[in-house]
């Protein structure tokens, strides 16, 4: 999980100017404020820290670190609440002939993949034509936020349920011009679509934090482009954008990580059944179906631990890339 | 990209001359469409829950022929307990949890920015990793524990985590918050006798009030909006929340009152909306200085 704590830390390190780098996400070391009043001191001051730290410290263990070590067991065994014997790799077998799994894990990576850079691109889109500082600012932004804070909620998901229903929203409007619209969160081939724009719809987070990083760019910059001639969509390209590339890594790995784990929406939209036709049948809701629905734990555990290994990769890849097209010249 | 900044962007467009008059017009003009676009389903929502039945499926406008409001006691009752019933758990659930995530992560946030212990380093990094930590890879293993505990069908599983720092976020964002401020503060604090404790409760919470303003709000949110942990550990009828309640009225109404349905919805979104009006300030600072949703 190293290379999610950069990315976690980055934006601070941006905002206080101090170049990137993963030495960073360790704690400074505070200033001596004990200094050279003995070793009781210090051995109080590790007390006290135990003591801050303790709550913390039993959830870490027992709700945490316990448990992930208990699931990658159970993903070795049968287990099905109470009972359970080791299997070997038999649950990581059985994923190869399981055309449901694979068929989540597409439904899975193809929400993700279409629907991260749809909506960082609406953020983004967004975020500069606020950054101008016009008159009303602070309205539009709070309007385009408002949805991100409520979309997670069932409510917006039985809401988008009737928008996209047969008789919906989306269908009335299609009617004034003439056009016959399908039910859409009951077809196959558009429910995982009706899903997608929920995801794009939720744009206002990753706008705000591009906001606050259009806000760290120095003027000077713009400045020293002006002078040489660059036009308005020079200085978006050969300004704006490069420094904005670590900002715009650090939402692409969150939402990439975030839409992976998604699963209140589309359990929602198909009454807890990935349907129709397993078409919104998520990883997370199959893990669902397999461990509180079969209770066949062992199973599941495997599938978490799938999941876990995909969000890895993905976020490792997404490292890796980074180096190619993220720009961190800024430390002068 | 039609609307890219033609001044400078730190610069303000300049008043006067018709040419940019006509300009930002055609862009607030622009930006209002696109506004209206992104909150028409929830008005939509809004004005279908006081339309009669028929005219929902019929009629996108937003202004009901006549006003029923009759859509919101249905909804009220239409349950096997009255709505009251699971805003009262919901507010069980997300008390417990404000109260846990404000000690508990001030708590480990104070020793993580301000002491110096061995591994702090390890341990701080540890606490980042859990924030992106999956709740799918640990879920069944936690439901195997409570349920050894006696604690399925409690509201336990969903408060005791609270309580033990597990939202590592919150940790994250004080300990950012607590290394702004000023250090001169603990030594005097120190010189004037303070111990830690001393230090944390008098001098370092008092501080902190908006970060532990934040960590309040987003954990109201997050807690009234979780489905997924309740949906796990809520199974009696007596324990549902609002989420399981709505979810529990989508699937039981079939096609049929979806007037009263949607009544109870915007009952749901309703204290998020009112987060939303009031403290706004404390979520876009939340989310700019940590950028989680």
């Amino acid at each position: 999980m190293t290379d999610n704590d950069v990315a976690v830390v980055r934006p601070k390190q941006r905002s206080s100017g101090a170049p990137p780098g993963p030495a960073a996400s360790a704690p400074s070391p505070s200033p001596e404020r004990v200094r050279k009043r003995g070793g009781s001191i210090r051995s109080r001051e590790r007390w006290a820290a135990l003591s801050f730290l303790s709550p913390w410290l039993i959830g870490l263990l027992a709700i945490t670190i316990g448990p992930m070590v208990a699931s990658f067991y159970l993903s070795f065994t049968d287990y099905s609440l109470g009972y359970g014997e080791w299997v070997g790799g038999e649950n990581y077998a059985r994923m190869f002939d399981d055309p449901r799994l694979a068929n989540a894990i597409k439904v899975t990576a193809v929400y993700t993949f279409v629907s991260v850079p749809l909506q960082l691109a609406a953020a983004l889109l967004l975020a500069i034509v606020l950054d101008r500082g016009l008159r009303g600012m602070a309205f539009y932004r709070s309007i385009f936020y408002l949805p991100s804070l409520l979309g997670g909620s069932v409510a917006i998901a039985i809401m988008w349920r009737q928008v996209f229903g047969t008789e919906g929203l989306v269908n009335q409007v299609l009617a004034i011009f003439g056009i016959q619209g399908e039910g859409w969160v009951s077809h196959p081939d558009y429910a995982l679509g009706t899903l997608i724009i929920l995801h794009v719809w939720t744009f206002g987070s990753p706008m705000i934090i591009f906001l606050a990083g259009l806000r760290q760019i120095p003027t000077m910059y713009y400045e020293a482009a002006k002078i040489d001639g660059a036009g308005v969509m020079q200085r978006f390209w050969s300004v704006t954008l490069p420094l904005l590339t670590p900002i715009i890594f650090f939402n692409l790995v969150l939402q990439i990580i975030n839409s992976f784990q998604s699963f209140t929406q589309a359990f929602i939209i198909s009454s807890g059944k990935g349907g129709p036709a397993d078409s919104t049948m998520f990883l997370t809701l199959y893990l669902y179906d397999q461990g509180f629905t079969q209770f066949d734990m062992g199973y599941a555990s495997a599938i978490a631990w799938l999941l876990l290994a995909i969000i890895a990769i993905f976020t490792a890849l997404n490292f890796l890339m980074s180096k190619f097209w993220v720009f961190y010249g800024d430390n002068d | 990209m039609t609307e890219t900044p033609t001044p400078a962007p730190r610069t303000r467009a300049k008043q006067g001359t018709p040419a940019v008059g006509l300009k930002r017009f055609v862009f607030h003009l622009v930006l209002i469409a696109a506004a209206m676009v992104m909150i028409y389903p929830l008005l939509w929502m809004l004005s279908a829950s006081l339309k009669p039945i028929d005219e929902i499926f019929a009629d996108p406008g937003l202004i009901p022929s006549s006003w029923e409001w009759g859509n919101y006691a249905d909804g009220w009752n239409a349950l096997p307990h009255p709505f009251e019933k699971y805003i009262w758990n919901s507010m069980i659930i997300v008390a417990g949890s404000i109260l846990g995530n404000l000690v508990s992560c001030s708590m480990a946030a104070y020793a993580f920015a301000r002491l110096r212990f061995p591994l702090r380093g390890m341990l701080f990094a540890i606490m980042l990793g859990t924030i992106m930590l999956p709740i799918h890879v640990v879920i069944i293993p936690q439901y195997i524990l409570f349920n050894n505990l006696g604690w399925v069908d409690t509201f336990w599983p969903l408060i005791v985590p609270k309580l033990l720092a597990t939202d590592a976020f919150f940790v994250f964002l004080m300990v950012q918050f607590i290394r702004g401020l000023p250090k001169e503060l603990d030594e005097a604090a120190a010189i004037d006798g303070c111990g830690y404790w001393g230090t944390y409760l008098r001098v370092i919470m008092p501080l902190c009030m908006p970060a532990l303003a934040t960590t309040a709000i987003f954990t109201f949110i997050w807690t009234w909006n979780d489905f997924y942990s309740q949906l796990i550990y809520l199974r009696d009828v007596d324990l549902q929340t609002v989420p399981l309640a709505l979810r529990l009225f989508m699937d039981s109404t079939g096609t049929t009152n979806w007037g009263a349905l949607f009544a109870m919805s915007i009952v749901a979104l309703g204290p998020i909306f009112g987060f939303f009006l009031a403290g706004q300030r404390y979520l876009v600072r939340g989310i700019a200085t940590t950028g989680i949703k």
